[in-house]
C-alpha cells in the first residue's frame, strides 16, 4: 500500500518533469543532428551547427549588443536602486510598503501596454531614443526593478541597519562612508543573485526589443527571431547556446542565495 | 517694541523649522534619480495610454472604445486571450498542484533537484520556446510524426488554438510549481495523521483540510497565471508570426505594424486589457477573502 502510493508519486513527478524536458532534449538532439526530416529520428550527429553558429559575425555582434544591454540596465538599476533602497529603509521604514505596491507596477502591466505608450512619448524626442538600444536601458530597468528591491530588501531586513550606521557613526564614519564600508559588503550575496537573476530574464526579453527598436539594434532575441526562417538546426543550436548561458547564470544565483542563507 | 521682538522670534522659528524640515526632506534627494527613472520609463507611458485612449482625432471622446465594441475583430481577439489564458492557468496550475504535492513525498535529494529543475525550465519561454515546440510538434516534429504513428492524433496543426493552448500550458507548469513550492509546506504531516486517526479518508482529508489550507495560495497563483498568459507576446508571435488574433499582438501591430497605426485605439485596447485584470484579481481577492484562512 505505502509503496503503491510512492510508486504513484514517483510517476507524477517524472511524468510531468519528462513532459518538461521534452521540448529541451529534441531541441539539444535537433542542434546536434546532421539532418532530421520527416522521420522519429535524426539521421546522424555532427556538431557543424554549433561551429557554423559560432563563426556568424551577426551571432557575435547580436550576442555583444544583448551582453551590452544588460549590463548596462543592470548598472543603471544598482546605481538608482541601492541608494534607494538605503534611504528608505534608514529614513523613511514606511516607504517601504508604497515600494512594494509600486514594485508591482512592471508585473503588472503587460511590456506591450507599456511599449504603446514609451513609443509615442519618445517617438520625437529631441534625444533619439525609439531605434536605439537607451530605450531599452531605461526599460529594462523597470523589469529588473521586482526582483533587485525584493532580494536586497530581504538583505536589509535581515541585518541590524540602524545599528550597525550608529556604531558608524559613533566611531566618526559618515553615513556615506558607512554605507559604502558596511552596509554594502553585507549586501553582495544578495545583489549579486538579483542580478544574475535580472540579468537571465533580461536576455530572453523580447517584446520591448521587438517594438521599440527591432532590427535597428539587433539583440540576441531579435536575431533568434530573425533567423526562423533558416535552418532548424542552425536555430536549435542558438537556442541551446542561449538556454546554456541562462542556465549558468540561474545557477550562480540559486548558488549564491543558499550560501546566503547558511 | 513688543511686537518686533515677537516678530523677530516669529521668523526665527519659522527659519528654523524651514531649516530643519530642510534637514529630514535631505535624504529624500537619493529617491529623485530613482523617482525620475520610474516615472519616465514606468508611470509616464501608462499615464499616457490612460488619457489618450479618450482622445479620438485630438478630442476628448469615447470613440476608440466604441470602436472596439464594434469590431468583431478586436472582440475576437479578447475572446481568444481570455480562452487560452482561462484554459492554460487552469490546466498548469492543477499539473503543478499535482506535481508540488508528489514531491513532498519523494526524498530531499530529488525534490532539490527539482526546483532547480522547475528554476531552469521557467526561463525557456518567449521565442526559443516557440522554436523549440516547432520542432517537436511542427508539421513535420519527431512527436508529431511519432503520435500519428501510434495512431493517437490524426492530424496536429501547432499554429491553431488548440497548439497555443499546448504552448501556454509548458509555460505556465514551471512557474506554477515554483509559486506553490512554499505554499505547500504549510500542510504539515500531523494535520493528515491526526485526520486519519480520527478516520478521515485521503478524499475527506483533501476536501477538508488540504484543498482550504491551500486556496488561498492557489487562487493567487491562478491570478499571477492568468496574468502572465493574458500579457505574453512573444511565443505567440514567434509562433504564428502575429496571425493569431489575440490581444497583445492587436496591441502591437497597430502601434508598430505596416499599415495604417492607431496608437489612441491600442491604448483604448490597452486599457480595457488592465481593467480586465484588476475585475478578475478584485474577484480573486473576494474569493480569497471568504476561505478559509480569511475568516
Amino acid at each position: 500500500m505505502e509503496n503503491n502510493k510512492l510508486f504513484l508519486h514517483k510517476g507524477i513527478v517524472y511524468g510531468i518533469s519528462t513532459l518538461l524536458l521534452i521540448p529541451i532534449l529534441a531541441t539539444f538532439i535537433y542542434s546536434l543532428s546532421s539532418s532530421w526530416g520527416a522521420t522519429i529520428l535524426p539521421d546522424g550527429f555532427s556538431l557543424k551547427w554549433y561551429g557554423a553558429l559560432l563563426t556568424d559575425p551577426r551571432f557575435i555582434d547580436a550576442f555583444g549588443r544583448s551582453l551590452f544591454i544588460c549590463i548596462a540596465s543592470l548598472l543603471l538599476a544598482t546605481v538608482l536602486v541601492l541608494p534607494m533602497i538605503f534611504v528608505v529603509f534608514y529614513y523613511y521604514p514606511k516607504l517601504d510598503k508604497v515600494m512594494n505596491l509600486l514594485i508591482l507596477l512592471p508585473f503588472a502591466v503587460p511590456p506591450v501596454v507599456s511599449s504603446v505608450g514609451l513609443l509615442q512619448l519618445y517617438a520625437d524626442s529631441t534625444f533619439q531614443l525609439i531605434g536605439t538600444p537607451w530605450i531599452l536601458v531605461g526599460t529594462y530597468f523597470t523589469i529588473a526593478l521586482p526582483f533587485m528591491y525584493r532580494a536586497i530588501a530581504n538583505s536589509f531586513t535581515a541585518i541590524n541597519l540602524k545599528d550597525l550606521i550608529d556604531a558608524a557613526h559613533l566611531l566618526g564614519a559618515s553615513t556615506t562612508k558607512a554605507f559604502l564600508l558596511i552596509i554594502l559588503p553585507n549586501l553582495k550575496k544578495g545583489l549579486l543573485a538579483s542580478l544574475f537573476l535580472s540579468f537571465s530574464f533580461l536576455l530572453g526579453e523580447f517584446v520591448f526589443a521587438n517594438i521599440l527598436v527591432g532590427t535597428r539594434y539587433e539583440t540576441l532575441q531579435i536575431y533568434l527571431y530573425n533567423m526562423r526562417q533558416t535552418s532548424g538546426h542552425f536555430t536549435s543550436a542558438l537556442v541551446m547556446t542561449y538556454f546554456a548561458f541562462i542556465f549558468l547564470c540561474t545557477w550562480l544565483a540559486s548558488r549564491l542565495t543558499r550560501g546566503n542563507n547558511l | 517694541m513688543n511686537t518686533k521682538v515677537i516678530k523677530q522670534e516669529q521668523e526665527n522659528i519659522t527659519k528654523q523649522s524651514l531649516l530643519s524640515t530642510l534637514a529630514t526632506y535631505k535624504p529624500a534627494l537619493w529617491l529623485i534619480p530613482f523617482a525620475l527613472f520610474f516615472y519616465l520609463f514606468q508611470i509616464a507611458p501608462m499615464v499616457w495610454v490612460f488619457i489618450n485612449s479618450f482622445i479620438y482625432e485630438e478630442e476628448w471622446s469615447i470613440e476608440n472604445y466604441q470602436e472596439i465594441f464594434d469590431s468583431a475583430f478586436i472582440l475576437q481577439s479578447f475572446h481568444n486571450s481570455l480562452w487560452i489564458s482561462f484554459w492554460s492557468s487552469l490546466v498548469g496550475l492543477i499539473l503543478a498542484g499535482l506535481l508540488v504535492s508528489s514531491l513532498r513525498h519523494l526524498n530531499s535529494r530529488i525534490k532539490e533537484a527539482m526546483i532547480a529543475f522547475t528554476n531552469m525550465s521557467s526561463n525557456f519561454a518567449g521565442v526559443p520556446l516557440a522554436f523549440a515546440f516547432i520542432i517537436i510538434l511542427g508539421t513535420n516534429g519527431a512527436v508529431t510524426l511519432l503520435l500519428q504513428k501510434w495512431g493517437l492524433i490524426e492530424d496536429f496543426n501547432l499554429y491553431s488554438s488548440w497548439g497555443l493552448l499546448t504552448l501556454y500550458i509548458y509555460f505556465q507548469i514551471p512557474l506554477g510549481a515554483l509559486l506553490l513550492y512554499p505554499a505547500f509546506d504549510a500542510l504539515k504531516k500531523d494535520a493528515y495523521e491526526a485526520a486519519a486517526l480520527l478516520g478521515a479518508s485521503p478524499f475527506q482529508y483533501w476536501v477538508k483540510i488540504g484543498f482550504p489550507i491551500l486556496s488561498p495560495a492557489l487562487l493567487g497563483t491562478f491570478i499571477i497565471l492568468f496574468a502572465n498568459a493574458i500579457g505574453a507576446y512573444a511565443s505567440v508571435y514567434a509562433l504564428t508570426s502575429g496571425n493569431y488574433n489575440m490581444v497583445t499582438i492587436r496591441i502591437a501591430s497597430l502601434v508598430s505594424g505596416d499599415l495604417f497605426l492607431e496608437p489612441n485605439l491600442a491604448a483604448a485596447i490597452s486599457v480595457l486589457l488592465m481593467l480586465l485584470l484588476a475585475f478578475i484579481t478584485a474577484i480573486n481577492q473576494w474569493l480569497i477573502a471568504r476561505s478559509y484562512h480569511g475568516k
